[in-house]
């Protein structure tokens, strides 16, 4: 195995020692035995290109701008949803205020359409949590690849230990994809039954 | 209900914040407070006198499942009428808060006619 590919001095320090019991065996081997060696160090070469090919990848590329970017961009989308929504609901506002001064069965109208645009206004909070669902699901992809990569590049700090969560956080997914949760009707019935 | 009964809001979308709001004044309820998170609302339920909690589920630092813990677990608040509204739509979720004591539930997105019927029907039985 290339001692060159071996990012960390104890790696090569083990491997030096497994080869020297497997060489000091090499003369009591039978033809079985010396295949099944054959075939560990090609298995032992194969592993050795794996880290070198992980090593040589541009991790930077994906933890220093890639994913940052595709979060900044998530990030715009909630920001650019968030005022336009204000924008609606500051409208809706200025036609609420002239209910008062119209007559009844406008009034009526209004109101029902205005109530409908609050109720319609509710998309900015549920897009907001599937994208941040999104943003979640990329740095963990960011802090595995970190993960992997640093193995085999000189960095074997273990993350830092997390709180456990509380039922509340274990809880918390945001919402379902369409049909995947519970329809208002059925919750009604399990609070019932309950 | 008593139209003057303080409401206090608790969800970390401003635009959430507002359209509730808006919703509840439609409702004649116009006695309303803000919170972000489960945290600030228990900071301002502890200081205050409200007379109906509506909550989202999912914020941070402190969940509304774990709002309504707290309040459940204080001898003060421990009555508080309490609606989790959320996009979290799971059986498991509804049991969890079920459980906590929660008053009513409501999965997002609602409607107008949803939200008064719930908050009606959990004040009846404040």
């Amino acid at each position: 195995m290339p001692e060159a590919s071996l990012a960390h001095p104890e790696d090569a320090r083990i491997e030096a020692a497994v080869r020297v019991v497997l060489g000091s065996m090499a003369g009591d081997l039978t033809a079985a035995e010396a295949a099944l060696l054959a075939e560990l160090e090609e298995l032992g070469r194969t592993v050795a290109s794996t880290k070198q090919e992980i090593a040589r990848l541009k991790v930077d590329d994906i933890t220093d701008s890639h994913i940052p970017r595709a979060t900044d961009e998530l990030d715009a989308i909630v920001e650019h949803t968030a005022h336009a929504t204000n924008e609606i609901l500051d409208c809706c506002e200025v036609l609420e205020n002239i209910i008062p001064r119209i007559g009844e069965e406008q009034a009526q109208a209004l109101q029902g359409v205005t109530t409908r645009i609050y109720e319609a206004c509710s998309f900015q909070d549920i897009t907001g949590q599937r994208i941040g669902k999104v943003v979640a699901a990329l740095k963990a992809i960011e802090a595995r690849v970190a993960s992997i990569t640093g193995r085999y590049m000189g960095s074997r700090e273990p993350p830092a230990p997390e709180a456990p969560p509380t039922e509340g956080r274990r809880l918390a997914e945001g919402p379902q994809l369409p049909g995947a949760g519970i329809s208002q009707a059925d919750i009604d019935r399990l609070l019932s039954d309950f | 209900m008593d139209k003057n009964t303080q409401v206090l809001i608790v969800d970390d979308y401003k635009t959430m914040l507002r359209i509730i709001r808006n919703l509840l004044k439609q409702l004649g309820i116009e006695n309303v407070d803000e919170a972000t998170d489960g945290q600030d609302a228990l900071a301002k339920l502890r200081n205050g006198n409200f007379g109906l909690v509506i909550s989202d589920w999912n914020m941070a630092p402190m969940t509304g499942l774990d709002l309504l813990k707290e309040v459940r677990a204080d001898p003060r608040l421990k009555n508080m009428p309490f609606i989790m509204i959320t996009a979290e739509s799971k059986t498991e979720n509804v049991a969890a808060a079920k459980q906590a004591g929660v008053s009513n539930y409501i999965v997002k997105p609602f409607n107008a006619e949803t939200l008064r019927e719930k908050i009606e029907k959990v004040m009846v039985h404040a």
